[in-house]
């Protein structure tokens, strides 16, 4: 963007499109974080594009003044891997949910992200197949109940942020529907040149309501998120606990903070780079522990639609693009009147 | 001048004159065979003569070393005339061990001739190829002529100098007997040293090792014929095949892959519009993913994608985006991209969809051809998802067709379906190299202002395409998706006059398409008759000999050839029902046929092959004979 790039307002990302979403769904919010995000990060809106599968969250792209595809279930990081290819200049967000990234599309899913194509992510993660009418998902606990498992779900389910780090993602981060630091999670996200997955946790208010209110709700935040920033020690419960690593097992522990003293009681200092720290985060039992919010990781490496065009480069120069000494490659012949000649 | 060894005429000192030989070079799939006749075919296309040729080849890369199913073979057709398919039956059958004499040996004609490998054929190997006796000794050969050498002693001979071990030195076995055949046929050996030279150019012990024993074995051919001594039983002697008529131009051997690959990149360039090419690996449309890597200065990016289905859809990616996408798979590929190629026809973005076939349904016979899947090119997609579909029936038609599928692709913005198949892709045949200036270039256009009225991402031209808009463009943002499409604009629309209507403009779009291709001709007989031969892909070379002898011996038989298999040309109904008979040859069960009858209510009679080799001349022919009494 060499040009002035011209300030937009909230106004300039919504479009006239009725949204469709249930009353009180979770969505709602992402989307005006989103709007309200993208002025700010100093992009045009025609160099934007949003990318989706198939799911509620799948329709977002209607809602953006920018361009967008709402492609087909699970395929949205391919469509996009093609998309980014052809014109690295686009500015290109995936919209996708747990059914969608982790199920039907979670191949899809690893490559993008082992690859490190440079857009963002954003998994709605709602625990549930909500356009479908409520079947469980590859995110839904054990025993959840639904109209295709009606004694309960049996199977285990799949960590987004431990599959997207499993995967070589280099940024992932944790956000909330309805949380304030949503914004600041995208800012994260899009100033980071590579492959960003965003967890959300989205509330589906018909199917599984309120799942998240362990941890997801206002009151009783402060004990259950611990909000993380890069540089900053993992405090919460208004800095009286925090987490530090029990070096005897090699693993996290809750520690209580004296007089805010969070040194003395070996508080970590989050270090977004630091991949190993990023796993125990992620993987830290609900409950036991907090729930990590915010960027659990960032450390950029480069890009796979820059190394397809430095070697798309390389490969061409010196080399003139003549189709009909193409053509004439390798060992040929001339016909005359007379019949061959060699 | 080379002799016959055993001339039943002494007095001619003249070589045997052919007007066509087939030869099949048969080995284990370690031996190197098809480099052998690969290089064979490029000495006798420099020698003028027209070909066609026909890889046979496992599916196991390196199946144990002289069994039955390890058997590799290379045929090819040459001639002083037009030739169009690989020969039915071998006049000489080249086996390299017992395992490739037994599997080869039932399709040499009557008297022609078998040079064998008799060093290979000891017990082991014998008992390899499920055979109790030797059959170069007990006589269970007598209907042909045999010639019994120890090609692998006379290559240790010729390469000892190189000091080779004894494995190495064995490797160059292919190059000694393709020196034998060089001979034989009179045919160059200095294109093969040449290419020996810059193949082998970091390893010259290699390459002299391969040179020496090509030597030999022309050598050897040109001692034994002088020295005029027996061997054996053997009839060994050399044959002039010379140059077929062609039109005069410039010429180069080529195989359906490169051509169709060569092809991309030219309807690319005429379009004047960057090529995005995903694929994902499969037999046997992996060529063409391999070719088209080594092209970027033209403009291509190729992508390997995690699957097939990733394949087409960073491709449907990349066309929105505003390159030229373009996939290719095989049939099992081709039935995982479905639901995308629903997506493309939904999004109305141009989209070239190639399907090299293979014998199916599921995995099927990977490296065999076949022809069973154009149902699942006309109809193999949930909803009335109509698409264009071009067949392409020999190696250089695929370069025309390749063009032509772009052009539609672009001019239409629609996904096109482009069938080859393993045959067509594999074999080689000389090829007239096209004049670039003499093509006719389709320059695209992408909508990058906003038209007056508004933007309307659904609006038409003339062609019922609607504009392509690149990403990027000021002004033009708009959403396009899967979800059925409001008549203009593009909105979602459920609406059931809406869905009624669009389902018909996508139909009639493609329909369309009709008026931007040629008639239907008659490749060879009376546009009307007694019999029409119809065929589509690669029955071409099969059909057109076998009409050609019955139009010779004065038959009342017309050969027609499909290009265009969705939609057809426009002429196609009234030109079948002027003939009193028509029979499809094809390679499965009776597809093209079924869609003749749906289209046009005619008689169409199938006759069908599915083993996974293409039809033989003798075979249409019967089905000919046949059809006229």
């Amino acid at each position: 963007m060499n040009e002035m790039t011209k300030i937009t307002t909230l106004k300039d990302w919504e479009t006239d499109q009725e949204v469709r979403w249930c009353p009180g769904c979770g969505d709602y919010a992402i989307l005006k974080a989103v709007q309200r995000t993208m002025p700010e990060l100093g992009v045009r809106p025609e160099d934007t594009l949003f990318i989706s599968g198939i799911g509620c969250s799948s329709r977002f792209p209607y809602y953006m003044e920018t361009y967008g595809f709402h492609t087909i279930h699970g395929r949205a990081p391919a469509v996009a891997t093609g998309a980014k290819l052809a014109n690295p200049d686009l500015d290109v967000w995936i919209i996708t949910g747990d059914g969608d990234a982790l199920s039907i599309g979670g191949n899809h899913t690893m490559h993008l992200l082992r690859r490190n194509l440079d857009c963002q992510i954003m998994l709605f993660n709602n625990e549930i197949y909500g356009l479908t009418k409520g079947q469980y998902s590859p995110t839904s606990r054990v025993g959840t109940n639904t109209p295709s498992t009606p004694y309960g779900s049996v199977d285990r389910p799949a960590s987004p942020c431990a599959f997207a780090l499993g995967s070589g993602a280099r940024f992932i981060a944790r956000a909330i529907d309805i949380h304030k630091d949503l914004t600041n999670v995208l800012k994260s996200a899009h100033s980071h040149k590579g492959a960003a997955f965003i967890e959300i946790f989205q509330n589906c208010i018909v199917y599984n309501k309120d799942v998240f209110d362990e941890f997801a709700a206002k009151k009783t935040a402060a004990s259950t998120q611990l909000l993380l920033a890069d540089g900053e020690p993992m405090l919460f419960e208004k800095g009286e606990k925090g987490i530090a690593m029990d070096r005897e097992t090699l693993s996290l522990k809750v520690v209580d903070v004296v007089d805010g003293d969070w040194q003395a009681a070996n508080v970590i200092v989050h270090d977004v780079t630091n991949r190993s720290v990023a796993h125990m985060l992620i993987e830290m039992p609900f409950g036991e522990f907090p729930m990590a919010i915010g960027v659990l990781y960032d450390d950029p490496r480069p890009t796979f639609e820059a190394a397809v065009v430095e070697q798309n480069a390389q490969a061409a120069e010196g080399k003139k693009a003549d189709l009909q000494a193409l053509l004439n490659k390798g060992q040929t012949w001339t016909v005359t009147e007379d019949g061959p000649e060699l | 001048m080379a002799t016959a060894l055993k001339q039943d005429d002494n007095s001619s000192n003249q070589p045997e004159s052919a007007e066509n030989v087939v030869v099949r070079f048969a080995g284990d799939s370690g031996d190197g065979m098809q480099l052998t006749g690969g290089q064979f075919t490029l000495s006798t296309a420099l020698a003028g003569s027209d070909l066609a040729t026909f890889p046979d080849f496992p599916a196991e890369i390196r199946a144990p070393q002289g069994t039955l199913f390890g058997v590799s073979a290379f045929q090819i057709n040459f001639g002083s005339r037009a030739i169009e398919t690989a020969g039915d039956e071998p006049d000489v059958l080249i086996a390299m061990n017992p395992a490739a004499l037994k599997t080869n040996v039932d399709a040499l004609r009557d008297g022609g001739l078998i040079i064998a490998d008799s060093g290979e054929f000891g017990k082991r190997n014998l008992d390899k190829a499920k055979y109790e006796n030797n059959p170069l000794e007990d006589g269970s050969l007598a209907k042909w002529q045999l010639l019994k050498l120890d090609i692998s002693a006379l290559t240790l001979e010729a390469v000892k100098p190189f000091g080779l071990g004894n494995k190495e030195a064995l490797r160059s076995k292919n190059m000694w007997t393709l020196g034998l055949a060089l001979w034989m046929f009179e045919r160059e050996r200095q294109p093969i040293i040449d290419w020996l030279n810059t193949k082998f150019a970091k390893l010259p012990d290699v390459a002299g090792a391969n040179i020496a024993a090509l030597n030999a074995g022309h050598a050897y051919g040109e001692t034994a014929e002088l020295s005029g001594d027996g061997l054996g039983s053997g009839h060994l002697t050399t044959r002039k095949v010379g140059a077929a008529p062609s039109a005069p131009g410039e010429y180069r051997t080529v195989t359906g892959a490169e051509a169709l690959s060569l092809g991309l990149v030219a309807g690319a360039q005429l379009a004047d519009v960057p090529m995005f090419f995903g694929g994902y690996p499969i037999t046997p449309a992996s060529a063409i993913l391999h070719h088209l890597s080594r092209l970027k200065e033209f403009d291509v990016t190729t992508f390997q994608a995690e699957d097939e289905i990733a394949a087409i859809a960073a491709a449907i990616g990349a066309s929105y985006a505003g390159k030229l996408g373009i996939t290719s798979s095989s049939g099992p590929g081709i039935a995982l991209k479905g639901e995308a190629m629903g997506l493309a026809i939904m999004t109305e973005l141009p989209l070239v969809i190639i399907n090299s076939q293979r014998g199916g349904p599921s995995t099927g016979l990977p490296t065999k051809t076949e022809q069973s899947d154009l149902y699942q090119a006309v109809y193999g997609r949930n909803g009335d998802a109509p698409m264009p579909v071009i067949a392409a029936r020999s190696p250089s038609d695929a370069f025309e067709c390749a063009i032509e599928a772009v052009r539609i692709a672009v001019q239409y913005m629609t996904p096109v379906m482009l069938l080859t198949d393993g045959y067509i892709a594999n074999a080689a045949e000389p090829w007239q190299i096209p004049d670039v200036a003499s093509l006719e270039p389709f320059p695209v256009t992408y909508l990058d202002k906003m038209p007056e009225g508004g933007l309307k991402p659904y609006s038409r031209d003339e062609k019922f395409a609607r504009p392509w808009i690149k990403p990027g463009t000021p002004e033009l943002m708009h959403r396009i998706g899967g979800i059925e499409k409001g008549i203009d604009t593009g909105h979602i629309d459920y609406g059931s006059a809406n869905h009624q209507k669009m389902t018909e403009i996508r139909r009639d779009k493609v329909l369309g398409v009709a008026d931007s291709i040629p008639d239907q001709d008659v490749a060879l007989g009376n546009a009307g008759g007694k019999l029409a031969v119809v065929g589509w892909g690669s029955t071409y070379g099969p059909i057109h000999q076998a009409v050609r002898r019955a139009v010779e011996a004065g038959k009342d038989v017309a050969h027609i050839h499909i290009r265009n298999i969705w939609p057809m040309p426009k002429n196609l109904g009234e030109l079948l029902k002027s003939y009193d008979r028509v029979i499809v040859p094809e390679m499965n069960t009776g597809q093209l046929k079924t869609l003749l009858r749906d289209q046009y209510l005619v008689d169409a009679k199938p006759i069908n092959k599915v083993s996974g080799q293409p039809f033989t001349i003798a075979e249409i022919d019967a089905a000919i004979e046949e059809n006229l009494s």
